[in-house]
């Protein structure tokens, strides 16, 4: 595991790549500085790293589409395969440089919450707070961008695919208002996931059965559910898009509120995804 | 050393390794041949754990490869068909991230990357980067990363394709000096190579093992193939009574050409071709009748191995 991070950290070094992701984000975050802290006068760093997570869904997708892609086009997952390493230590091993990467331009940043502290009243414990949680939450869009990967060998369809999902994941809170929040919209909106659901896991796992047979399990309960009480699924759909937010959990933090379970989350989105990241590597073991 | 057991790979509907079995013992060169497509390098892709297999077992001195993967591991070296660099490293420092990832540290990390580095002859490379080397360096590395870490057992899917004769040569000579100190296994569709290094051969055809053994017992295998082609000035006829007496001959074939001249085919199943050369000649020496010329043809690995694997498609 240590060899794969030394590795990829030097890899990282030696390219422009970890230059590149440091200098955008410092430069947002700068300029977020500016215009809150310095023009606006505005004593909570948090509303910069606020107007910074946007920046995320583009220079989080450009780190990690090569992270397993690379490997799969230069054909070195073989060499990865055949050293007396596991895919959990690799997968691990690539996650932790990103997170060293991701890591130094955060305690550049960490300096300018103190520099403003000695011209005024800033609250530091929101502050620190707040850029613990930027962390936890990049960390996790870095999971995501890491499987998204994983399933390709193309670097450019890795990084489209994963800003997409990204930027679906911060509007997802903003479109929930607009999503039909009936009980039929529901369980017609939750139909069709369990539907692409199957589809997902038949492209996996090359099994029908086991594809359409969770497909239609999901409907069915869901039916079922629906029949004897439908004011369960009233409002559901928009519900779950905003809890499924990872934009709107860190948002708490901007407010002021360090939230135990929004980290939790992160945590387990990013431990979710390290897991789907194995299985995905595995997999290509057993086509 | 290495033991296979009822290995079966099925990619969907096709079967690329079908109930291979196979034990390989420890320190010699073992050539693994086949056409195109035999499921040679998916059988080495198994061997190292690459690949999972649909059923069966690898054992590489006891440790399954499944099961005790990181282990098994340990022993092997291996070399995929294209060997797994990455461009944007010297050779230096890619062998330095696969000795650490072999679990190598410290001084004994750097004397082993110093020794593969003088035993691929990559001294003058070492510090360039691995994009800017030629084909014959670049499958050096590959073999050198092999070597790291010692391991007990070294496996090479087509080392020598894509070399100039001399990167050949020398690749071949390579694994030569390996096999003093290893077990090589290493596959190859270029009969002649296996021929020139190998000391056991296993040809594989369609995912089944054909034939395993010495070159020179494989050659042995077919019965009858040796042949013995002479002219002489006796006519047909007669060649076919004296013919008809002698032993050790299972067939033959004559055509009379010019100058009433006979050109005779003759097959024999007798390993000691000479000696029925001896006999031919002092029968027809009885006669009075002379043999002009006469060639003892063995028979080649080319055509054991042609005949297997034909004959394998023939049954089916």
């Amino acid at each position: 595991m240590i060899a794969v991070l030394k590795h990829e950290l030097s890899n990282y070094f030696h390219s422009f790549t970890a230059y590149v992701f440091g200098a955008f984000l410092l430069v947002f975050v700068g300029i977020g500085a500016m215009l809150y802290n310095i023009q606006s006068a505005v004593s909570n760093f948090e509303y910069v790293l606020n107007f910074v997570s946007l920046v995320l869904a583009i220079i989080v997708p450009i780190l990690t589409m090569r992270v397993i892609a690379e490997e799969r086009k230069q054909k070195t997952d073989q060499l990865l395969y055949s050293l007396p390493i596991t895919t959990s230590q690799v997968v691990i091993g690539k996650f932790a440089a990103l997170l060293v990467v991701y890591l130094i331009p955060l305690l550049l940043i960490c300096i300018y919450p103190y520099v403003f502290s000695q011209y005024g009243d800033v609250y530091l414990l929101t502050s620190y707070g707040s850029i613990l949680a930027f962390f936890v939450m990049g960390a996790a869009l870095m999971a995501v961008g890491m499987f998204i990967s994983s399933l390709t060998e193309n670097q450019g369809f890795a990084a489209g695919i994963g800003v997409s999902v990204i930027l679906l994941n911060y509007y997802s809170v903003s479109l929930a208002e607009y999503v039909s929040s009936t009980a039929m919209g529901s369980l017609i909106a939750l139909g069709v996931l369990a539907m692409l659901l199957g589809i997902v896991i038949i492209h996996l796992t090359h099994n029908e059965n086991l594809g359409w047979g969770i497909s239609l399990v999901l409907v069915l309960t869901m039916c079922v559910t629906y029949h004897f009480d439908s004011t369960k699924f009233e409002g559901l759909l928009p519900d779950i898009m905003t809890k499924l937010s990872l934009f709107e959990r860190f948002n708490t933090f901007v407010y002021g509120v360090f939230d135990l379970s929004a980290i939790t989350y992160f945590i387990t989105v990013i431990v979710f995804f390290l897991f789907l990241t194995v299985q995905s590597l595995e997999k290509r073991r057993y086509n | 050393m290495i033991s296979v057991e009822h290995l079966t790979k099925c990619y969907g509907d096709f079967m690329a390794v079908n109930d291979l079995s196979f034990e390989i013992a420890e320190g010699h060169v073992y050539g693994f041949l086949g056409p195109n497509g035999a499921g040679k390098s998916t059988t080495m892709n198994i061997m190292t754990g690459c690949l999972s297999a649909t059923e069966g077992h690898v054992k590489i001195n006891g440790h399954d490869i499944f099961e005790e993967p990181e282990k098994a591991k340990k022993l092997i070296g291996y070399l995929p068909e294209q060997p797994p660099l990455y461009m944007n490293e010297t050779p230096l420092e890619y062998l330095k991230f696969v000795g650490e990832a072999k679990g190598l540290c410290g001084q004994e990390l750097k004397t082993e990357i110093k020794q593969v580095i003088e035993q691929t002859k990559l001294e003058g490379v070492q510090n360039r980067l691995i994009s800017k080397l030629s084909k014959g360096y670049k499958q050096r590395v590959g073999i050198a990363q092999a070597l790291l870490g010692n391991p007990k057992v070294i496996i090479l899917d087509e080392p020598t394709v894509g070399l100039d004769p001399i990167q050949i040569i020398e690749i071949r000579d390579l694994i030569k000096e390996l096999g003093k100190s290893h077990t090589v296994i290493f596959s190859s569709h270029i009969l002649s190579e296996v021929q020139a290094i190998c000391e056991k051969i296993l040809i594989i055809n369609k995912g089944r093992l054909v034939a395993f053994d010495e070159p020179q017992n494989l050659e042995k295998l077919m019965a009858g193939a040796n042949e013995i082609v002479f002219v002489t000035e006796a006519a047909a006829e007669e060649v076919g009574e004296i013919l008809n007496q002698m032993e050790d001959l299972t067939d033959w074939t004559t055509d009379t050409g010019e100058n009433a001249i006979t050109t005779v085919h003759v097959q024999t199943p007798h390993d000691d071709i000479h000696s029925v050369c001896r006999k031919l000649f002092f029968a027809f020496a009885a006669r009075e009748k002379a043999i002009l010329e006469m060639t003892a043809k063995k028979v080649s690995l080319e055509e054991v191995f042609i005949e297997l694997t034909e004959s394998e498609v023939e049954k089916e």
